[in-house]
């Protein structure tokens, strides 16, 4: 896969390189500021882009806005985004165009090699994928959204795991039950978010939406 | 009929310096007398008395008399000794100024305000004689009646003293409002602090805040340093030893070391937690990132209450007062979901250009009953807001709802750009 690394820390730059290569990924562009990663994203269009969210010159959001603004430019770009800490509010603009190829983890979880390069294939291949911490913080919180709140216990256990970008046998293996109930549960979870079979939507993108704004 | 208002309110003026003799005399023999308490009260008194006359001089005449700077009234010692209990009276500006005033001033105010009901009663009084005084000179045989320089003796004079006494209930209803603005300009000159007291009283509240604001902070440090040192600290340290064992065995038993290398990385991510715990403690990264509004949005979606949020915010404010403000509103949502047993939050954040402040409400459908002098809550957000002059108010009747008013004066940075 040909990959875009953003990240101001020469260490955790170097660290990510290296990594990617040993996993037999070609970096294409590693940057360590917000301009030069927009510049990168669409003139590379990699195949997956790992970008930090706190970046040069601003120290603020600068990587997240470079993402989204390349993603706008280049429709479906995927982008994993690594940072110290999650924001569900950034995770929710991450994922306002619906177009899923999105992840938002933790920096920690580089720290588990394999599970980090399963993590950029699923983005790479237009899943999407949060951080268990995310899911849980908003597992916490009263469910506002009618839709959402009509959902059951077991429902809500296996929209949690799709955030996680696990797919129909990751979540079946998490709950221990058969592929089929879970595609059953996720057959309800569509119906009652209103979410139909469409052309270009990602439905596994907007249940997890729906349940970020709940 | 605004002028009769204003002889009305002449008239309640005149009462209340009839009043002021009283606390006069009652403040008197309070320092006079032995008894434990009395002077307290009878200077309690006194001040809740000078308050009113303060009060009536804003509603009536718009002259806003600041109320006294000094502490409100409470737990004073009683003082032994005549000497003593005088310097105690005296010592207090504030305290000193009303006792002039119900002794000596409320006096003279009392006859600013006699004038035009004096006059207006005696105008009165020469309408009564034209009426009836011609009778009383004839038939009861009152041959002293004078009004004025009028001899009241037949139907003529007595028209006479009648028209007179018109234009003095006249002159009576003109002078009153002027009267009532006299009483409260004299108000003003004999009760208002100094300038050098309102310097002292913010000089005093300043030292005051600072100080809490130093201390807030250096348990803030210390706090910081003990986390530090408790947790990732040490867990950093219980990681290389375990790094360590692994090396030592890494011929021996594969396995174990495999074991310890787990070990090892759950300490890495647990040690990581801490300190994301602990930075966002100190200063929330999306505070930082994105300011205040987006920081209480985050706080809003988190928050286990549905929370809805309304913010009018042109730009950021400086720096330290988003972060008072952002802790302020912290607190309370905690309060909140913690102990209000509330199911619905309200979260307002406007700025007023007028008042170039910060104006924030937080209210909840819970069961109320908030007070910020129980408990320390409450009462540490008043002390944040304080160091930068800013006020809490707290309306939580029992049974709820509950109403949190925070008004923070500031300056907002020129708008920044950013993608929201």
């Amino acid at each position: 896969m040909r990959v875009v690394v953003a990240e101001d820390h020469f260490l955790l730059r170097d660290g990510l390189v290296r990594l990617l290569g040993a996993y037999g990924h070609e970096v294409v562009a590693a940057v360590d500021n917000g301009p030069e990663l927009l510049g990168a994203l669409v003139t590379e269009k990699p195949d997956v882009a790992i970008v930090d969210v706190r970046l040069p010159p601003d120290f603020s959001d600068e990587g997240l806005r470079a993402a989204l603004a390349a993603r706008a430019q280049v429709p479906g770009l995927p982008v994993l985004l690594l940072s110290q800490y999650v924001e569900p509010l950034y995770a929710r603009e991450l994922l306002a165009d619906g177009a899923g190829g999105t992840g938002y983890v933790l920096k920690d979880r580089v720290t588990n090699g394999a599970e980090f390069l399963r993590t950029i294939g699923q983005v790479a291949d237009g899943g999407t994928v949060m951080d268990p911490e995310v899911v849980s913080k908003l597992l916490a919180r009263k469910v506002r959204d009618r839709r959402v709140g009509s959902l059951t216990a077991r429902e809500h256990e296996v929209l949690g795991l799709l955030a996680q970008g696990r797919s129909n046998a990751g979540v079946a293996e998490a709950l221990v039950v058969t592929e089929k109930a879970v595609a059953k549960h996720i057959g309800n979870i569509f119906t009652k978010l209103g979410l139909y079979p469409g052309e270009s939507d990602n439905r596994r993108v907007l249940a997890v939406l729906a349940y970020l704004e709940a | 009929m605004k002028r009769v208002e204003a002889l009305k309110r002449s008239h309640r003026l005149w009462w209340l310096s009839v009043v002021s003799m009283h606390w006069s005399a009652t403040v008197g023999i309070a320092v006079w007398t032995p008894v434990p308490g009395f002077l307290p009260w009878a200077t309690a008194g006194m001040r809740r008395h000078v308050d009113r006359e303060r009060a009536l001089a804003g509603t009536w005449s718009g002259i806003t008399v600041e109320a006294s700077p000094a502490v409100p009234l409470g737990h004073e010692k009683e003082r032994r000794g005549l000497v003593a209990r005088y310097r105690w009276l005296l010592e207090d500006p504030q305290r000193l100024r009303e006792w002039r005033w119900v002794t000596v001033y409320g006096f003279v105010a009392g006859l600013i305000v006699s004038v035009p009901v004096g006059l207006v009663g005696y105008g009165l009084w020469g309408v009564f004689l034209a009426a009836f005084g011609p009778y009383l000179a004839r038939d009861a045989g009152w041959e002293g009646l004078w009004y004025m320089f009028v001899h009241v003796q037949n139907v003529p004079t007595g028209l006479m003293a009648g028209l007179l006494g018109l234009g003095i209930a006249r002159t009576g209803l003109w002078l009153a409002p002027r009267a009532v603005t006299r009483h409260a300009r004299f108000v003003k000159a004999a009760l208002a602090p100094s300038e050098q007291e309102l310097m002292a009283a913010r000089i005093a509240h300043l030292a005051a805040t600072r100080s809490d604001a130093a201390d807030s902070s250096a348990a803030e440090l210390r706090r910081i340093e003990r986390d530090l040192h408790d947790g990732a600290q040490a867990r950093l340290v219980a990681m290389g030893m375990t790094l360590d064992a692994a090396e030592h065995r890494l011929s021996e038993d594969p396995e174990a070391v495999r074991a310890l290398l787990a070990e090892a990385r759950a300490s890495s991510v647990a040690a990581l937690q801490e300190l994301r715990d602990l930075v966002r403690g100190i200063h929330p990264p999306v505070l930082a990132d994105r300011g205040l509004a987006d920081a209480v949005r985050s706080l809003a979606l988190l928050s286990p209450l549905s929370a809805e949020v309304t913010i009018d915010l042109p730009a950021r404010p400086e720096p330290p007062v988003e972060s008072a403000v952002y802790f302020a509103i912290a607190e309370t949502v905690t309060n909140a979901a913690k102990h209000a047993d509330a199911e619905r939050l309200w979260i307002d954040i406007a700025y007023d250009p007028e008042r170039t402040a910060l104006r924030v409400g937080v209210g909840d459908d819970g069961r109320g009953g908030a007070d910020p002098s129980r408990g320390t809550g409450l009462a540490g957000v008043e002390r944040r807001l304080a160091t930068f002059d800013g006020v809490l108010a707290v309306h939580s009747p029992v049974g709820g709802p509950t109403q949190i008013s925070m008004e923070v004066p500031c300056v907002l940075s020129s708008p920044k750009t950013t993608s929201c």
